[in-house]
């Protein structure tokens, strides 16, 4: 080895970290200037130095230092020395793990709408409809009931989240194992409601121009496993309604990727593009570790593709990490289609080369448009990112006044633990067939990515309200909200009959 | 100090270097004395803590874990707030995650307090066949700037606790020899820490 050369080698005057090329054409207003100054040397963080009131939750959190992110961790003890809450739904009932489990409790029997007063953006446009005097019975965390139509502005949330809870407690799935769902063999034969929406689907489907607004509105419930494939083409608008124009459209744009790939992939050795290539490759082994699917060789070079094929496309953000994840759900669905045991497990190999090829290139695209609609996640000072915390905290703080003030309180800053909830999409936190079902919804809706995936995070939120205002350290916050597992999540979501 | 005081100092430890040297693993180690294979990348910030005896006192040592990449620095700079203690970690198998390391002093000095106690870790010695980083050039170079050094394996658990326990030890150091004036070291002693909060409540990334 050169030694000498290494030694004057990195004393060269390389760039720092957090200096970063000028953004181009990024999606967002120009950067506020106060974003590019260098922080200042502010005193200790908030949460620092905390001490329990509670000998129990304290000395037991002391002496447990499980609290990173893992895997394979165990299921928690509650760290109050309680048992494990259950569900805290106004029924009692004891249910098992999930999100979404906004409680739908209305005496009338009409669905509820849920989270009314997130009615407004989150941007603010000066118009704040919780100062109309309507009721918000945000407060228990129980149910919040609906304000009058007047004030709500046209992107709002018009329906609610709704656990099942009829089934028994299953065991803790890790992050990845079911992805299959009710049609996979040797699942249960499909329920008679099922099979008539699945009908309804294929009706829609059926059709020589796809209504797309019908379409959506079916797909807000969840969108059956056999249909789910070309659906999500539809609605993220990458396949063309009309029939007749699908097979050009597609066999063009699946060109064009490849036609990418033939043209700037060899550049990944260059000088310039070298530094994204190496992130994006040490980053795949690490996206979905335990899934045989994604150690397969063949898999990550296609994950390595795409992924370096749009970074170099949208320089202004370049390759980020948590953008890995969000090819992951598309592949897998597209997948699907070809599969008819569990996708986690099949050997891609098997699959003709053309339809590898074709997976590839849909995948590469449905992904590039979605994150067009978050692209400020990832460009400089993730500006993206920050308003959208920012947001929920407005949110939280109009919803569940407990839960907030409880933060003030602690002096818990929400970037602390929302900033992987907004920048992987909840993707570590939830299971993919979760994750999977969830983007039914969020392709359903305009802006689902980034609009209302904001009230899906103050829902996640408030599923734990009880374990946060029990708690009076960040760390064991933390610990409990970033690591629950979740292990059902069947959602049904009603749509609020106005 | 009340009666359930079970520790006299919290020391906040942040853990600092390339993507993929082993920061994450690291911690878990120290902290849970685990190792996993299948880690994946760290997304904002992750931390955990530990309690230890240093002679006759109790440290609560808080290390915080983040992504190596350039990209979450505007969000995770308020990460270095508070620190006292810094690993510098790189993979002695990896000479670019040795060379960024200056780079990653820089920012150190210009985040972090000026009298942050700095380890230089070379980590993964368990890979000694593939190794592309001399020991001695390493040590020298920790020397001349002035930073405590040790190699490791975070999946041997070899030098792992020395290395965490070290850097405790000189932060215990420095706040006994009072050379240090209360206030520009945080999060030292639980007591004073409340007065300084209430002053400064709300966290740069807030005024955005």
């Amino acid at each position: 080895m050169a030694t000498d050369n290494r030694i004057n080698f990195w004393r060269r005057n390389t760039k720092v970290p957090g200096s970063v090329q000028p953004v181009y054409g990024a999606q967002h207003p120009p950067l506020d200037p106060r974003l590019r100054r260098t922080y200042p040397k502010d005193p200790k963080p908030k949460f620092n130095n905390l001490k329990s009131k509670k000998a129990c939750s304290f000395h037991e959190f002391a002496c447990s230092t499980n609290d990173a992110w893992d895997i394979d961790d165990e299921e928690d003890d509650n760290f109050c020395g309680t048992p494990f809450p259950t569900s805290f739904t106004p029924s009692g009932q004891d249910s098992t793990l999930s999100v979404h489990r906004q409680k739908l409790q209305h005496e009338t029997g009409e669905t509820e709408r849920v989270l009314p007063h997130i009615l407004t953006p989150p941007r603010n446009d000066g118009h704040n409809p919780v100062d109309d005097g309507s009721e918000c019975e945000g407060v228990n965390g129980e149910f919040v009931k609906s304000s009058s139509d007047a004030d709500i502005s046209t992107s709002s949330v018009r329906a609610s989240l709704q656990k099942q809870q009829s089934l028994p407690v299953r065991p803790i799935i890790p992050l990845v194992a079911r992805i299959s769902d009710q049609n996979a063999s040797g699942a249960p034969p499909m329920t008679v409601r099922e099979k008539s929406r699945l009908d309804k689907f294929k009706q829609l489907l059926a059709s020589p121009n796809t209504e797309l607004e019908e379409l959506r509105k079916h797909s807000w419930s969840g969108i059956p496993r056999e249909v789910r494939p070309i659906t999500w083409r539809l609605l993220s608008g990458y396949l063309p309604a009309n029939k007749e124009r699908r097979e050009l459209v597609l066999k063009r744009k699946r060109e064009e990727y490849f036609g990418f790939i033939e043209q700037y992939y060899h550049s990944r050795t260059d000088e310039h593009y070298k530094d994204t290539y190496r992130q994006i490759h040490i980053d795949i082994p690490r996206t979905n570790p335990l899934i045989p699917l994604f150690q397969q060789p063949a898999v990550q070079e296609v994950f390595e593709r795409i992924l370096f094929i749009w970074a170099i496309r949208h320089p202004a953000s370049g390759y980020v990490q948590g953008i890995n994840d969000l090819v992951t759900p598309f592949f897998v669905v597209f997948l699907s289609e070809f599969v008819t045991e569990d996708v986690e497990n099949f050997d891609v190999a098997a699959l003709p080369l053309e339809t590898q090829r074709n997976i590839e290139a849909d995948s590469f695209w449905c992904m590039s448009k979605l994150l067009d609609g978050i692209q400020d996640n990832y460009t400089f000072a993730q500006p993206g990112i920050q308003n959208k915390v920012k947001a929920l905290e407005e949110l939280v703080s109009r919803i569940d006044v407990d839960i907030h003030n409880h933060f003030k309180k602690y002096e818990v800053e929400y970037l602390q633990f929302a900033f992987r909830w907004m920048n992987n999409l909840l993707m570590r936190e939830l299971p993919l067939r979760c994750t999977i079902r969830l983007w039914d919804t969020y392709q359903a809706e305009a802006e689902g990515f980034s609009h209302f995936h904001l009230y899906v995070c103050a829902a996640f939120l408030i599923e734990w309200r009880r374990e946060i205002l029990c708690m009076v350290d960040f760390q064991a916050f933390r610990r409990t909200v970033g690591k629950r597992r979740v292990f059902r999540c069947d959602v049904t979501v009603m749509k609020h009959g106005s | 100090m009340g009666s359930d005081e079970a520790y006299n100092f919290v020391f906040k430890v942040v853990l600092i270097g390339e993507s993929g040297v082993g920061k994450s693993n690291l911690l878990s180690r120290f902290t849970k004395n685990e190792f996993n294979h299948d880690s994946r990348t760290t997304i904002g910030v992750e931390f955990s803590t530990r309690t230890v005896q240093l002679n006759s006192f109790t440290i609560k040592a808080q290390i915080w874990d983040t992504a190596g990449l350039e990209r979450y620095r505007a969000i995770t700079s308020a990460y270095y707030r508070g620190a006292v203690g810094a690993l510098l970690v790189y993979d002695i198998t990896k000479h670019l995650t040795y060379e960024s390391v200056e780079r990653w002093l820089k920012e150190l000095y210009d985040h972090a307090d000026p009298h942050i106690v700095v380890m230089l870790v070379g980590n993964k010695t368990d890979l000694e066949s593939e190794r592309s980083v001399p020991t001695e050039e390493a040590k020298d170079f920790a020397e001349k700037k002035g930073l405590l050094f040790l190699e490791t394996s975070a999946l041997q658990s070899t030098n792992v606790e020395a290395a965490f326990n070290k850097v405790l030890e000189e932060i215990h150091k420095k706040v006994n020899s009072k050379e240090v004036v209360r206030g520009s070291i945080n999060a030292v002693t639980l007591n004073s820490s409340r007065a300084e909060n209430e002053e400064n409540k709300k966290p740069c990334c807030k005024n955005i």
